[in-house]
């Protein structure tokens, strides 16, 4: 049995709880064992580092901390010193504070003397830390995943959105490539999904413009939207909460921005793990997804129960002012029509 | 600090076609005699205070991060310029610029930058410049970090539901009746709690955050 300790992330608790529904559908199929850290706070996502340097390190390293105290074998089941997240801003985090407190001897100290406060400590590199799919493709492996599908996806057309975040900066030399890793497109393979070529599959998709710069979020989403409905794809799927959270929630005010009329539904990928392990579309969060993947699932015979759907979205509001920036690129709307 | 060897190392950088491109020099600038010298202080400051090995001084004036930014047509001025504008000394410009909003931390520019400079740590320095200068640019984007701080600072857990319905109602009052359908379902889709989660042991971290402030201040 494999075992980790499990760093979930807020979003899993909220935004992305399709997500956490979903891991916790494969990790029997799949033999994996989770052990989720004890009482660990948020990471800051982009935001802390931009206030404070030193609090914000110190944020991220008290997760390392209690998760290197709790590392040691327990009641004989075995230790482990491998930290899974399954975002990827909590991934890339996490790793980037172990890594530069290393880089930085100067900087591991202060955060261990802040660390002290809590009568904490962590040594930089006692830990591991790897993002579920690197996990599951390089640690179970294709070859067990491919044995415990029961219903391929065949004829399912995805294609695979990596995000930013998850294979840059690469501290670890984890992925098969900065800028079009093929860790995603070989898992979807092994599902059996027809996996469509995505260049655009680790392209930003705007993380926390959406609240702040909409209109250069939006222009983001678009370009993600546009370029996977243009290669014939039913569906996006992702790796990340915060790229799932964009693409699907807000694709409704892209195109009332732009005047487009796409319907391009993203899943996470562990969702479409559990379809293809068998598991009902209920137990995987299906249907909790702004965009619906109804007509894309039933492709694959998949049959989604009809959910209560939001009121619909109001028309353009043309006549309302613009927030205080970034109205320099209005006529982009004019120039995508 | 001696643990960034190469921070000392300092290129001299010829510019060629300068004039073109860089920006102004500023009036202090100019009566201080600086105009015609190098004064890389400021640019030692910025990577002396980026986490990281910031190797900002290897900077080369290639202009990979802007071609590869996929913001930089927003942007005030793209990182290469901005740079640039860090070895001229120009503070207030620098710290006023949009770019360091605008950056969406997505690390295009530092996988392709031939001289491997930290660029999305370099922004996060300038960030926490302005603020501390209250110098930038008219951007909500500070103020949503600040409240996203202090969620997290009171919770141990960031808040989505608060975070985004405060944030909205601040800056984009006019844009909230738009937002409802999504806001609400979010809500019936069960993925917006409507109340905080408070880790347990707050008082450890609020111990941590306290001491690594003192910390911050004394650096």
């Amino acid at each position: 049995m494999n075992k980790y300790l499990l760093y979930p992330g807020c979003s899993m608790e909220s935004s992305a709880k399709a997500y956490m529904e979903s891991l916790n559908a494969i990790v029997e199929p799949l033999d994996l064992h989770f052990e989720e850290i004890e009482d660990w706070n948020c990471c800051g996502a982009t935001e802390y580092l931009g206030i404070n340097l030193i609090p914000a390190y110190s944020l991220i390293a008290r997760n390392l901390a209690l998760a290197s105290k709790q590392k040691n074998p327990v009641n004989g089941t075995g230790g482990t010193r491998t930290v899974v997240a399954p975002c990827s801003a909590c991934y890339l985090n996490l790793a980037k504070a172990d890594h530069y407190m290393q880089e930085r001897p100067a900087l591991g100290l202060k955060v261990n003397e802040a660390l002290a406060a809590g009568d904490l400590q962590y040594k930089a590199g006692t830990l591991d830390v790897r993002h579920l799919i690197d996990i599951l493709v390089y640690d179970v492996g294709l070859e067990k995943i491919r044995d415990a599908v029961v219903r391929p996806l065949t004829g399912l057309k995805v294609v695979p959105y990596m995000g930013c975040m998850l294979p840059r900066p690469d501290y670890q030399h984890r992925w098969s490539d900065h800028e079009h890793p093929t860790e995603l497109d070989d898992l979807l393979r092994a599902l059996g999904a027809d996996v469509i070529d995505y260049p655009l599959t680790t392209q930003c998709c705007g993380g926390h413009m959406t609240q702040i710069g909409p209109e250069t979020a939006f222009e983001l989403i678009r370009r993600l939207v546009a370029d996977a409905d243009e290669r014939g794809a039913q569906m996006m799927v992702t790796v990340c909460p915060m790229c799932q959270m964009n693409v699907d929630a807000y694709q409704n005010e892209m195109n009332n921005h732009f005047g487009t009329d796409y319907h391009m539904p993203i899943l996470f990928f562990t969702q479409l793990m559990g379809l293809a392990f068998g598991r009902e579309p209920k137990e995987l969060g299906i249907g909790a997804e702004m965009v619906n993947s109804r007509n894309a699932l039933a492709n694959i015979g998949v049959e989604v129960p009809v959910t209560q759907e939001p009121a619909a979205p109001r028309k353009k509001d043309e006549g309302l002012p613009m927030p205080r920036r970034w109205t320099k690129h209005e006529d982009r709307k004019e120039a995508v029509k | 600090m001696d643990d960034r060897g190469h921070a000392e190392q300092r290129l001299v950088w010829f510019g060629c076609g300068t004039e073109a491109m860089m920006p102004q020099m500023t009036d202090e600038r100019v009566r201080a005699g600086l105009s015609h010298e190098e004064d890389l202080s400021l640019l030692h400051e910025v990577s002396m205070k980026t986490a990281g090995v910031s190797r900002l001084e290897m900077c080369i004036q290639c202009g990979t991060c802007g071609g590869s930014c996929p913001v930089a047509k927003d942007m005030d001025h793209t990182p290469r310029m901005l740079f640039a504008m860090l070895r001229a000394g120009m503070r207030e410009e620098v710290l006023r610029s949009n770019t360091q909003w605008i950056c969406v931390s997505c690390y295009h520019c530092v996988v392709r930058c031939p001289q491997e400079v930290h660029i999305a740590d370099v922004m996060y320095t300038l960030k926490g410049m302005a603020i501390k200068a209250k110098l930038y640019a008219n951007s909500t984007a500070p103020d949503f970090s600040q409240t996203f701080v202090d969620m997290v600072e009171s919770y141990g857990r960031s808040f989505e539901m608060g975070l985004a319905s405060r944030h909205y109602l601040k800056h984009f009052p006019l844009r909230l009746p738009g937002m409802m359908p999504m806001g609400l379902g979010m809500i019936t889709k069960g993925r917006m709690a409507l109340t905080p989660k408070r880790i347990k042991h707050m008082d450890q971290l609020t111990k941590i955050l306290n001491r690594a402030k003192q910390l911050e201040m004394t650096s």
